[in-house]
């Protein structure tokens, strides 16, 4: 087989005599979750450590250390990268999982409004304590 | 014979006979092997996580809040229960960002073959069993 010329394709042919495949969403969908895990690697290391350091402190305290912009930029950043990776992760479970299509569109919305959802509300009590 | 699938499932044995072929061993049959354990281990613990955003979201919805608020929280969170869930999540977390620097890793293509990925799982697990010791310990010296 080896001399013999040949295409290498990923598509298998009964992919392609289905019609089916990437809606050329994928690779995005990929790098996303990529993005997001590489950004929240610092992230994740910065909020243990204010975790440990804020573990018992006092409601004033918790507003004084959210107040500074030092705090309330990675804590926002902290907060859309997770949500964003959540989301993006649960949706993949879900997919992986889920194979009726009238459970799986409504699950994978869910999820998604939910993500927001709660994303915002971080958010915005954020502000509230930062600005 | 609805499914295509079933067709490719049927053959003659030696002596002209129609019979089903055997199915291959499934998941359950097979020693766990590290790997087989960690891959679903990152997606139970990034689920788990998933969870655990709202106890995030409730402790900053209750800092945002008034005082009584707040320390009804804090309360809740130093409670046997509230250590106990904080817990689970914070182990939950350490493993999810080890293992997932270990899938970055793959990702960039390093570390496939057989006995990278076995030392780099072992790795894992010992670094989430060490780093949680550390933050709670830390954690609880400060409290």
């Amino acid at each position: 087989m080896s001399g013999t010329p040949h295409i290498d394709m990923l598509r298998s042919p009964l992919g392609r005599a289905r019609g089916l495949g990437s809606a050329r969403a994928g690779s995005h969908h990929w790098w996303a979750q990529r993005l997001t895990a590489v950004a929240l690697v610092p992230l994740t290391l910065w909020f243990i450590f204010s975790v440990i350091h804020l573990s018992g402190a006092s409601h004033d305290r918790v507003i004084d250390w959210m107040s500074s912009p030092w705090t309330l930029a990675p804590m926002l950043a902290l907060i859309v990268a997770t949500f964003h990776h959540l989301q993006l992760g649960l949706q993949v479970v879900i997919e992986d999982y889920v194979h009726e299509e009238r459970l799986k569109v409504p699950s994978i919305m869910l999820v998604k409004g939910l993500s927001v959802i709660l994303a915002l509300v971080c958010i915005v009590s954020v502000l509230k304590i930062g600005l | 014979m609805r499914d295509v699938r079933d067709a490719l499932m049927v053959a003659r044995d030696s002596n002209g006979k129609l019979v089903r072929r055997p199915m291959s061993p499934h998941l359950q049959v097979y020693r766990w092997p590290i790997s087989m354990a960690l891959s679903i281990l990152h997606r139970v613990s990034g689920v788990a996580l998933g969870v655990g955003t709202l106890m995030l979201t409730w402790w900053l919805v209750a800092a945002a809040s008034a005082d009584d608020v707040f320390d009804r929280a804090q309360w809740f969170m130093g409670s046997a229960l509230g250590l106990l869930l904080l817990f689970g999540w914070s182990v939950a977390l350490i493993f999810h960002f080890f293992s997932g620097i270990r899938h970055l890793f793959w990702d960039a293509g390093h570390g496939f073959d057989a006995p990278a990925y076995n030392t780099t799982g072992w790795a894992v697990v010992i670094a989430t069993g060490v780093c949680s010791v550390l933050v709670w310990v830390v954690g609880l010296a400060v409290w």
